[in-house]
């Protein structure tokens, strides 16, 4: 079954505020091999002008995609069979870099799937802002639905 | 510019607990081969990182990159080894955008073969 067109548009309810924290930062810096010191020492990142550490630029992916993955994903009306997806595109743009300290909220969309050649494509698009409402980044994923054999 | 970045299992274990992306294809060969993969592969998320690494240093600042897209265009298979395997990324400098920004080309291979395609970013001047 092709996933339905009616679901393109369709946005979710506002996530709880992801807390940004100074040591998840850290630790997604490390784990990814990024040395720059404003990824660690709030002291650096002072310096250029932010209150605490900041985030290296695919940091968003912590909670964008547990969100989208939560509300949209594992939507039973839109019924993805997961085993059958892989990640297609990712891309990001950006406001401003996610600092430490900073409560972001989602607002996960559907913006368009497209079936060709027996497979689904899905983009959905995450708006992150602060609490008060400003944009910080936003993350666009489109996810491939294999072709059942 | 060309950045060569060195991948194992263990850096794929890290990645999973920071990311919180715990899909066993990234680190139960078991599970990638009943899926079809011919074993563990990376996240494509971690790239995409290496990507970002690359793209700050070219900038030579942490937080000007205004826009940073790819698509996967084949897996990045990492075998159990303590060398585990490489992937290369050049950063080339391709112009500027209406805001006066500048557009960078990326491009990521593994073992020869483009694992990205589509990919580039945007950088903010300092």
């Amino acid at each position: 079954m092709p996933l339905d067109q009616a679901f393109v548009g369709r946005k979710y309810p506002p996530t709880e505020p992801y807390l940004v924290g100074r040591e998840k930062i850290r630790e997604f810096a490390r784990a990814i091999g990024a040395a720059e010191r404003e990824f660690h020492d709030p002291e650096a990142a002072r310096a250029i002008g932010y209150p605490d550490v900041v985030a290296p630029p695919t940091f968003p992916i912590v909670f964008t995609m547990a969100s989208s993955h939560a509300q949209i994903v594992e939507d039973p009306e839109l019924g993805i069979d997961y085993t059958r997806v892989v990640h297609g595109d990712q891309k990001f743009v950006y406001a401003r870099p996610i600092v430490a300290g900073d409560a972001l909220v989602c607002v996960n969309t559907v913006e368009d799937i497209t079936t060709r050649g027996g497979h689904d494509f899905m983009t959905t698009r995450s708006d992150v802002t602060t609490e008060a409402g400003e944009l910080v980044v936003t993350v666009w994923a489109k996810l491939v639905q294999r072709g059942e054999d | 510019m060309e950045k060569t970045y060195r991948v194992t299992r263990a850096d794929l274990v890290r990645y999973a607990g920071a990311s919180g992306d715990f899909n066993p294809i990234h680190w139960s060969e078991r599970f990638a081969n009943n899926v079809g993969l011919p074993g563990v592969i990376a996240h494509g998320m971690f790239t995409m990182a290496l990507v970002s690494r690359a793209v700050t240093e070219w900038a030579g600042a942490p937080d000007t990159v205004v826009e940073l897209g790819v698509r996967f265009a084949r897996p990045v298979p990492v075998p159990d080894t303590d060398e585990g395997t490489e992937v290369v990324v050049t950063v080339t400098e391709r112009g500027e955008t209406d805001e006066g920004h500048t557009k960078l080309a990326v491009t990521a291979t593994c073992q020869g073969e483009k694992v990205l395609s589509l990919a580039q970013a945007v950088v903010r001047k300092r």
